[in-house]
Order: structure tokens, then sequence, then C-alpha cells
């Protein structure tokens, strides 16, 4: 299988990219590791009239610490933040992503920008509570990965924007656990959990839960978190609040898992996730 | 490339052996190659990108096909509109299912079995009228450009009217709707093999167990998807093929085109794997040889991975119905089997007969005086099924193995017990079994205490019981198999046997050149087991030369005599066979001449450390070089051709029935349901060992083959008949990650049916491994009250299991 | 027909100069321009990492990646992993290790477990398992494959892929 014909581009700088996605409308697509896209494209399921390749554009890369937030540029392969441990969660789930060839290509911009709700970065941005920077003719703005997911492969980037940098509180203090199921260690998610805690002597004071393919986009298991915020963190408080990962969630079915057996892996997989991020 | 080189089949550019000198090729060797664990020959072209797969072929002119395919599962066509896509730059045709009305006739299906009705509606390269299944080929583009082909494809546009679809081969036993309308009836054929009495046996047995067994639709998924290249020039067609079966597909080019066969050559070069799913003439192959013909270019068709998974024909897919009786002590008295086997849309090659071979080992490797298996054979609006590795037999197996667990859970006898009870005493071979095939040896305990010697089951029960108590869910699952392999003789197989309209032999070709180098020809045709080095081993033993320099020339019609290729794990038995015959003829001829130069008597001449020479005097012999010298100076004895030179053709008169006992050792997760294979131990009787790498290596392949099907492989279509799993996205072959090292071992219990005493062995990790697999699930989760589950064991059907054992509440 | 872009690789050691449809997949380039027809191709989803080839010295899949999108890049394939007629010890490996039947998916394998070397030279069996998960085999149940990585790996120079060396 071959993409359909279209035109590329492939930009020297950050304005040039910008301005030829607004002359190509709806039909453009940038292209950053092109492991989203090229597969859709492969399959004619994606038939862009022009491709605008970000690799020649400056400044898209690189991981750096500043006032304890890293940030993170969008054309940040997966197995960058894979081999950077000081990402905490991120750099767990990256190393989960599909297979190393596709780690090798694929980017936290691209990867985020897609919207997949079955990839495992979005819910470990949701959970960050990090941000991400979207430039377009109109200038810069940063959008807050709460607003920044909006429905199954839809986010909050504009057709003329380009998705340049990510945000990521450090969660300096946070035990973080990633629990993520699937049939072979190389394919999506079916379900998974990611969850950081950050433990006082009184209690959680910090709880936050992802789930990731339980719906259109990822999810923030609010339940789970409130249940648990204030409480010590024990085997029986995390299972007795676990069960309620799934709540509120209407996971699509597919050919290997029922509504029901994805809302029941949640559970088991929060379980887990938090008891890893406890330290239990 | 050019042709002529392609056309070399699999020539061995193996370096070392290029480098070496004249001298070195006359060195003598001494005859001890079998049994040794060779590297093998194959290899240096593969591991450095320089073998020649279908689609690394190259022809000046070559014009690309794309297939236009239903997006349907059932439909009448009703307008097909090619002007779009002829009118794109660079395309130089477009066909449909009409344009073809030259074609001698549809595609083949070649088992006619004596006294059985087989509905055999009409096959075509294009569909005419009406499409069966998804994928059912429509039209074909060809043009200049591989990409714009495919991009000229999709403007072909086909209007169809939707019919009626039926996927479940239950409901389609029913009646209507019909995937075939003029037949008035799905059910393709009925077939028995009716052994002993199974009503009386069922009778007198104090335990009566039934279970409902499905072995669900697997793909053969061979790594390289299928490819063509046809090359009609000046009234001659050479067609390149990724195929098992290049003598196959020559006989039917050459009658649905109309040739004399001497003007068709098909070759297969390096083929990327076949598991069954390339034992077939296939309407891509006749279609680019038609368009060939046709257009006069040459024409090369590579399958994409969707279009394979697709339409290449798939495996499996029978449900059956199962009883087997047992008295209190264990000994089985009958097993009755009823299968429902779904054909898909059309009979292949040999769809209807493959549930069939897997009747003949019904009973396993047990003394089962009553053994029956009922087929019926049934149209769905799915692909079409045929051989996959094992082909019926892994069925069978399955059934056998996971029956008689589910039989010792019911006596409360220990699975290795019921085994032991019923095996087939090592005394007693050759062994007719109740369904009539004579096994032709075994010693089925001596395969079993070897695996215990592995597997200490009293301190595995312990550590069971243990990880219990912590949550851990670990379960061993046994399978003793044999199987029958070989496939050959024609008195069985062959028209006036089971119905297979070809014969089983295989033939063999050994020149010995001037310098005393070997070229062999074998009619059976290797895709990576590894012929050409075992082939060299048995050919240069024979010979008194070294493996090296005996060169194996596979899969070319145009090179050795006629053959019947490589499916059913039949080379080394059959085809290696009759290398061996065929090598000994040239010995004896050797001797001869050796008797005759040296003045002995030919009686007197043996061969010994690479010489042949005379008895008693050691140091009076020849090498093969300086037979071959001699033979080609006509310096030989009176009478007697010059050259060294001879052919063989070899018809077993027994099949062979490999065997084994494999355990399987799994966790299950009882939260989540999924299953991981954390130790495999198999230990396999193929007869005597030639190459004992390669064995392993089919072993290993074979073993993970069914671990795939049990645990994460299936071919699914929903109810409209759209295929599911169209991609290696949703069909999960297993990867390095989920599986575990195995531990190999072997016995050896030589077959006497062959003078090498060996057995097959491409298909007995894969006829095993499945009922291993289940057996230790359904152990792991007695605890939780499952007791008996079928394949494929995802997950969620295990969480489900889990789930309902327990009243219906969520584990 | 959209233009045709200019595209600049070494392959192996060798410039070349490509004009190129800019949906032409690296692994055709390499293949249908070339003439490296070792890479293979045998999914259509980033499966099977038959294709898998090194850019830049990183393992990547070749029907995922543009030609265009390796303009100026350092492309090795399994043709560039013998050096001077010596096989690359992950070759040599695999042949002594009979960690390949019918040959499709090894030179990605190879290209694979060299990509996995460079990252990690004394891998454990699951780390190479884990290596190895964008590949698929259908013949040699990986068994033999992984003792080929794991022997290979005690070898010297198994690091380096070929012409990147």
């Amino acid at each position: 299988m071959i993409p359909a014909e279209f035109d590329y581009a492939a930009p020297d700088t950050l304005d040039e990219a910008i301005r030829l996605l607004g002359e190509g409308g709806e039909d453009a697509k940038l292209l950053a590791g092109g492991h989203s896209l090229l597969p859709l494209m492969k399959l004619r399921l994606a038939t862009p009239s022009l491709l605008i390749d970000l690799r020649r554009v400056p400044g898209l890369g690189g991981v750096e610490r500043q006032n304890g937030s890293w940030r993170i540029g969008a054309m940040t392969p997966h197995a960058t933040l894979e081999r950077s441990p000081d990402l905490g969660i991120l750099a767990r789930a990256a190393g989960t992503i599909a297979d190393p060839q596709v780690r090798n290509r694929g980017t936290i911009g691209g990867s985020l920008a897609h919207g997949d709700p079955a990839s495992d970065l979005p819910a470990v941005l949701m959970i960050a509570q990090g941000s991400v920077t979207l430039r377009g003719p109109g200038g810069e703005r940063t959008v807050d990965s709460s607003e920044f997911f909006q429905d199954y492969l839809e986010t909050a980037v504009a057709a003329d924007e380009v998705l340049t940098e990510v945000q990521l509180p450090a969660l300096d203090g946070f035990g973080f656990g990633y629990q993520k199921f699937n049939r072979r260690s190389e394919d999506w998610a079916m379900v998974a959990v990611c969850a950081v805690v950050k433990n006082t002597d009184g209690g959680a004071q910090d709880v936050r839960v992802g789930l990731t393919n339980m719906g259109s986009t990822p999810l923030r298991a609010g339940a789970v978190e409130e249940a648990l915020r204030g409480q010590p963190l024990n085997a029986e408080s995390i299972a007795q609040a676990a069960e309620q990962a799934a709540e509120g969630t209407d996971p699509p079915a597919d050919l290997n898992a029922s509504a029901e057996y994805k809302q029941h892996l949640a559970r088991v997989l929060c379980k887990r996730a938090l008891q890893e991020a406890a330290g239990l | 490339m050019s042709a002529e080189e392609a056309g070399g089949g699999v020539a061995t550019e193996v370096s070392e052996v290029a480098a070496q000198t004249a001298e070195q090729r006359q060195a003598p060797a001494p005859s001890n190659h079998v049994g040794q664990a060779i590297r093998r020959k194959e290899d240096p072209r593969l591991i450095t990108g320089r073998a020649r797969y279908i689609d690394d072929i190259s022809l000046p002119g070559t014009l690309w096909a794309a297939l236009v395919r239903s997006p349907e599962a059932h439909a009448r066509i009703t307008s097909i509109d090619t002007q779009a896509a002829s009118s794109r730059p660079g395309i130089h045709a477009v066909f449909t299912g009409e344009d073809m009305a030259d074609l001698g006739g549809p595609l083949p299906m070649a088992w006619v079995p004596p006294g059985v009705e087989v509905k055999n509606p009409e096959h075509w390269p294009l569909a005419k009228g009406t499409v069966n299944h998804v994928g059912d080929p429509v039209a074909v583009v060809l043009g200049e450009d591989r990409y714009a082909v495919i991009d000229a494809a999709e403007d072909v546009v086909v209007q169809y009217e939707p019919l009626p679809v039926v996927t479940d081969p239950e409901k389609a036993l029913e009646g209507a709707p019909f995937v075939h309308e003029q037949l008035g009836t799905n059910k393709v054929h009925e077939w028995s093999l009716p052994g002993g009495d199974v009503e009386a046996g069922l009778a007198e047995a104090d335990v009566v167990i039934e279970r409902r067994v499905v072995n669900h639709r697997t793909a053969g998924a061979p790594i390289e998807p299928r490819g063509v290249l046809a090359d009609y020039r000046a009234g001659s067609l050479t067609l390149w093929t990724s195929t098992q079966v290049p003598h196959f597909v020559r006989l039917f080019l050459a009658i649905l085109l109309g040739m004399s066969e001497e003007r068709v050559r098909v070759i297969a070069p390096e083929v990327g794997g076949g598991f069954g799913s390339k034992l077939q003439v296939y309407g891509e192959e006749v279609l680019a040889a038609w368009c060939s013909r046709k257009l006069e270019r040459p024409i090369k068709w590579i399958e994409t991975r969707t279009e394979n998974m697709a339409v290449a024909h798939q495996g499996r897919d029978q449900i059956s119905h199962v009883k087997m009786g047992a008295r209190r002590d264990g000994t089985v008295t009958a097993f009755h089997v009823k299968i429902i086997a779904d054909f898909g849309a059309y009979n292949m090659l040999l769809t209807p007969l493959i549930p069939s071979l897997g009747a003949f080992v019904m009973g396993g490797c047990y003394a089962i005086p009553n053994v029956q298996t009922d087929i019926v054979g049934v149209f769905t609006n799915k692909a079409p099924t045929d051989a996959i590795r094992g082909a019926g037999r892994p069925e069978a197996t399955h059934m056998v193995e996971v029956t008689l667990d589910q039989m010792a859970a019911e006596l409360g006898m220990d699975p290795v017990e019921i085994r032991r009870k019923n095996f087939i005493p090592a005394d007693s071979f050759p062994a007719t079994v109740a369904t009539g095939v004579i096994y032709d040896s075994g010693d089925y305990n001596k395969t079993l205490d070897r695996l215990l010697e592995h597997i200490d089951l009293a301190a595995f029960r312990r550590e069971q019981e243990e990880l219990r108590s912590k949550g851990v869910f670990r379960g061993i699952g046994l399978s003793t198999y044999t199987e029958i392999c070989g496939l050959a003789p024609s008195r069985v197989t062959g028209p006036g046997g089971v119905g297979v309209q070809a014969g089983g032999w295989e033939s063999a070709m050994v020149r010995v050149h001037n310098t005393g180098a070997v070229t062999v020809y074998t009619g059976s045709s290797g895709h990576g087991q590894g012929h050409e080095t075992a082939f060299a081993q048995i050919v240069a033993d024979r010979l008194g030369v070294d493996p090296s320099v005996v060169e194996v020339i596979h899969g070319d019609t145009g090179t050795g005599p006629e053959g019947r290729n490589t499916y059913g794990s039949r080379s080394l038995a059959v085809g290696g066979e009759a290398l061996a015959r065929c090598a000994t003829k040239v010995a004896e001829k050797s001797k001869a001449i050796v008797a005759d130069q040296l003045e002995a008597s030919a009686e007197d001449v043996e061969l010994t450390d690479g010489k042949f020479s005379v008895k008693g005097s050691p140091d009076k012999g020849m090498t093969l070089a300086e037979v071959a010298g001699a033979a080609y100076l006509n310096l030989v004895p009176e009478g007697m051709e010059p050259g060294l030179e001879e052919t063989t053709f070899y018809d077993p008169e027994n099949f062979v029935f490999p065997f084994g006992a494999h355990a399987c050792i799994v966790d299950v997760d009882r939260d989540t349901g999924k299953t991981k294979v954390v130790r495999y131990v198999a230990v396999d009787d193929c007869g005597r060992a030639i190459n004992p790498l390669l064995i392993d290596g089919q072993v290993h392949g074979g073993i993970v083959h069914a671990i795939g099907q049990a645990l994460y492989e299936r071919v699914h279509y929903d109810e409209d008949g759209q295929l599911v799993t169209g991609t290696f996205v949703d069909y999960a072959l297993p990867t390095a990650a989920e599986l575990p090292s195995f531990e190999t071992d072997r016995t050896e219990t030589p077959s006497p049916v062959n003078s090498l005493g060996a057995k097959g062995v491409g298909e007995a990790g894969t006829i095993a491994a499945s009922a291993a697999v289940t057996n230790a699930v359904i152990d792991a989760l007695r605890p939780l009250g499952v007791n008996y589950i079928n394949m494929p064991l995802t997950p969620m059907r295990v969480w489900e299991a889990i789930g309902q054992a327990n009243g219906g509440a969520s584990a | 027909m959209s233009t045709p872009v200019s595209v600049h690789l070494t392959v192996n050691g060798v410039e070349h100069q490509l004009e190129v449809e800019p949906r032409l997949l690296l692994v055709h380039a390499l293949r249908d321009q070339l003439g490296l027809t070792g890479t293979h191709v045998g999914c259509d989803t980033s499966n099977c990492g038959a294709c898998t080839v090194h850019l830049d010295g990183q393992a990547v899949k070749s029907c995922t990646v543009l030609a265009v999108q390796a303009d100026g890049a350092q492309v090795t394939t399994i043709e560039g992993m013998a050096s001077n007629g010596d096989l690359h010890p992950i070759q040599e490996a695999f042949w002594n290790d009979h960690g390949l039947q019918c040959g499709y998916c090894t030179p990605g394998m190879i290209m694979a477990a060299a990509g996995l070397l460079a990252d990690n030279p004394n891998p454990t069996e699951d780390e190479v398992r884990h290596g190895l998960e964008g590949n698929l085999c259908r013949c040699t149940g990986y068994h033999n494959i992984v003792k080929a990585v794991l022997n290979a790996s005690k070898v010297k120079g198994a690091t380096i892929a070929g012409a990147e060396s």
C-alpha cells in the first residue's frame, strides 16, 4: 500500500511552515515523524494534498528543565523521552509505545496533535497537568492539557497552527505508576492507567490518575482521585478507590475487548498503577 | 538481474564454496554428515540481502498489475466502468472477468473422492456476475508504474447489488441464504471415515463425555506476501511465483491457458515462507500469465499484506461435536467426532480434503478400537480455507488431546496416567489403527518419559499449589501427539485411494560433474526448511564428498524431472529418500566403474572415507572425482553408458508418523485473563535426525504457530462478512516479546518406510502445541471453576470464562 | 502528478541524488531505484519490521518513512552490514545459530538487532525480546534469533552497523 499523491514542502522556518499551512487549508498536513499520519495515508484513510515537513525547522527539539518544568520540543522522538529517566512517568510511558523503530521516528508533538485516545502520552500529559504551545499566523498561545483533547482525533490545534512545544511540570516528589494492558507488547493500549501520587505523613496530598483508551479522549479518573485525596495510601484504600476507576466512562468496544471488559481492566490497572506509584 | 540469472532457481552463493579450489572439491570426505548440526548452505545469501525473492526480480518492459477487489461480502455486479482508470497516463489495459472468456476453465479443485459428491461452483481469476467474499477480484489494471496502477484501480467504478450474507457455518447449513444460489444449498459434501463401531464402543463405556470444540480460522501469514512475474514470449511462458508448488502451477497454467506443457516454465524463486498458504494454484497466477500473453509484456503483481489477509487461503475453521467413551480404569473405548468445516466461498485446490487428513489420526497415539470422523463441508461468504501448516491434523490432535484431558478430569485420573493407559504399545508397530492406516513406528512412552525427565511433575504440582495461594494461577498442559505425514503414497492419496488427482511420489536427479562436484535436482520445493543443506548432507554421505560441493536445485520446472513439491511434511521422507536412492544408484555405477578400472569385482568395492576402494586393499581406490573423470572419458565397463548421472522416482509404501510429547506451562492473570507461556518443553521423534539444527528450528516455529493460534491469532469476520482482522495490527502474530525460549529434546525411532529412517518435522510442532497450551490454561483455571474453554484464549475470553464459572460475577 | 523532489542520500557509504515523487517510500527508493533489494516489505502497517534500515544510525521502518524525509541522511541497509567481505558479527551469529529459515524477515531482524546492540551492548534475554518487538518472524519462533543476538553481543564489533563504522 502506498499513499495517494500529494505535494511536499520542507520549509526552513516556522513562519514559512505556518504560511504554507494557511495556504494549504484543510488539505494540508504537518509531517513530523510521520508515524501517525503515514500509516493512515498508506491505507488511504488520509489523503492530504500537501505535506509540510517540519524536519528543517530549527528549535523544535530538545528537552530541558526550567523553573520546575520540562520544556520538550515537539519534534522530540519517543526514544529520546524513553532515555530521559528524569522525565519520570513520561519516560516510562514513552518506552511502551509500539516498538523501538517507531519510537525512533515518532514524536511527542505528532502524537499529541494526532489526539488518539489509545496512545500513551495524552493521559500522561493530563495528569502531569502540562500544557502545549501552539503557534499560528496570529502568534503563540498555550493550551492546558485539560482543554487540549477535544474528541476522537480532535485537539485544540487549529488548522493553521503548529504545536511547537510541550510543557510538563516536573512532578518532583511524586511517585508514579504506569500500567498498560495490551495483547502484544507492540500493540496500542487496550486500556492503560497512569498514576502519580504525592504522599505526606498525613496521607495522599495529591493523587492523579489518567485513563487511556477509555473514551474518545484521554480521561482523568476523578472519582478515584477524589476518594484518595488526603487518605492514607495503602492496599485497602487503593483497592477501594480503584473500584471507581471506570466511573462515568463509556469506552468503545472492539474485537478484543467489550466495554465491560475495558471498564474492568481500568479498575484492575488503576489499582496496580496506584500501588506502583505508592511504592507498595 | 536477467531472466536467465533469475531462472537459476536458488543457486547457492556461498562465498566459501565459490572460493574452494578444485583440489578441495576433489578431496574425499568421510560419510558422516547425516546427523550433524551443519549450519545452512542457504544462509550466506539470505543474511547479506542477496537473495532473490519474487519482488527482487525485474524484467525489461514489465507492466505492473493491481487488482480491484470487492468490498462486499456477497453481491451481484451490476456494472463495471473502467473508463476513468483506462484513460489515466501510463495505464495500458483494464480487464474484467468477461474479458477472459478464452480461459480453458475455472480454477482447479483436485480432490475427487470416489463415491462422494463434492459441490464445486465455478471459481474464476476475475469474478463473473457475483462476488462471494470480501476481496474477491473484479478487475485488473495494468500499467507502467507500480504506484500509478494502484491509483488507477481506485478509479474503476463497480456497482454492486448486495445479496444476503452468511458467515456462520452452522447457520449456513440450515438453509438460505446461499453463497452460491444455483446450488440451492451451502453444504459442499459429506465424508466419513468409520473405524470399528463407535456406537458399540460408547455403549460399553462407563463414562461418556461430549464437548463442542471450536478450532477457529487462522491465516498462514508468511512474512512475504504472494507475488507473480509472468513473461510470455514467442509462444512460451515463464512464470516466477512465490509458491510451494511450481509443478502444480505449471500443469494448471498449461491446461487453463490451452498451452502445451513444455512451453510453460514455472520458477519458485526464494520464497519467503508458505505455511500451506502457498500450496495453491491461485487466480492471480493464472491472471498474470493470461495478461502477459494478451499484452505481450511481462506482468508483475506483488500482493500487499492487506490483500494477503483478505484473499490468500486461510486455515482451520472447524466446529466439532466430539464424544469420547472410557471405562473407569481410563481405557478409552470410542471417539466419535462430527466436524462442520467452514470452507469459505469456494473450493480451492484441496479445500474439502483438508479436514479428512485429520480423520486418519483422529485416534492420536492411542489404541482406541472405535474411532469415527464425520465431516460436513460448508460454504460461507468468507475467504476460502485450505491447507495451513498441519492441515487437518492440528485440529484432530487438538480434539483428541483436549478431550482426553477432559476425560482424565472426569475420571479423576492424572493426564499422564490416562495417556500411558491408552498408548499403542511400542512392541506393536507397525500398528494398524481403527481408522485403517498403519502407523510405521513409535514409542510413545519413551518420548513421554524423556519429557518427564525435563519436568518434575510432582515438584510442579507443589509449586502450583504455593503459587495459587499467592494468587498466581499456573497450569501445565500435555500433548502427546502423533501425526501422519510424508504425503504420498499414491496408492492411498491418489485417485484410487482418498481421491487426490495426483501421484504422491517425488523425484530426484543426481549429476556428478567432471570434477566430482555434484548438482542434484529435487522435485520438492523448499521455502525456508533447509533443503539445500539437509539434502546435500544425504547425498554427500552416499557419494563420499563434502556437502559443500553438493548443490541442490529446486523450485524450477525447467530443470530436473517432474516434481510434486513441498507440503505435508513430505520433503525429507519422500524427496530426501528419492535423492538418497538416486545417489545410491550413482554410487553403484561408480563402484562398477571402479571395479572395471582397478580390475576388481564390483561387489568388492566399498565407499569408505570418501573413497571407492577395494575391500581388503584400502589404498587401492578412486575418489568420486576420479570416477567422474573416468565416466566422462567413457572409461566405463563394456555396455555401460558414459557419464555419471541418475534419475529416481520414489513412491513410498506408507506414510510416516512422527510423534512426541510436549508440555506447556502457563501463568494466567486471573484479574485480566491474560495468559503467558512461561515454559515450553518439546520432545519430538521424527525418526532418524538428518540435521538437528534444522529439526529444532522447525519445532520452534511450529510451536509458535500453534501458540499464536491458541492465544493471539484469529481471523474474524463480522455478521456482514466484513473482515475485521485485515492487517497485522488486528491479526496478532506473536512477537519475540510474548514468548519464552523453548526446551527441545529428541528421541530417534527410525521409520521402516524409507532407507533414511526419517520422518517429517515441518508441521509437528504446530500439530502438537495448541492442545498443550489449551490444557495448560484449563489446568491453571480449574481452581477458579473453569473446566473447559475453547480457543482463542484471549484475555477477555478467559476473563469471561472465570466470571461465568463464578456465577456470572466478574472476577 | 505532484512535483518531483530532489533527494540526496548516502546509502552504505555511497552518495546518490534521486528525483522522486514526494510519496515514494524510502523502502521503494532503496529497492526500486537503487537496486538494494535486501530490504523487504511484509506489511502495510509498520508492524512486521522486514523493511528496517538505519537512518542516521537509528533503526527505522523504511516503509513508514518517505524518501524525501531522508534527504541528507545516511542510510545503512543489510547490504552495507558486511565489510570487506567479512560478515558482520550479527550476520555470522544468525548463520551459526540458525536464526533464520525462509530469510524474508532476516534483513530487518538483523538491522533491528544492530540498533538494539548499539543502544544496549549487553542485553539480557528479556531486553533482546523486547528490543525485537517490532519485527515479525513466522518461521523460527524467535528462539534462535534471540540466541543469535545474545551470542552476537559477546562479539567485539557487534555494536557497530557496517557502513556506519
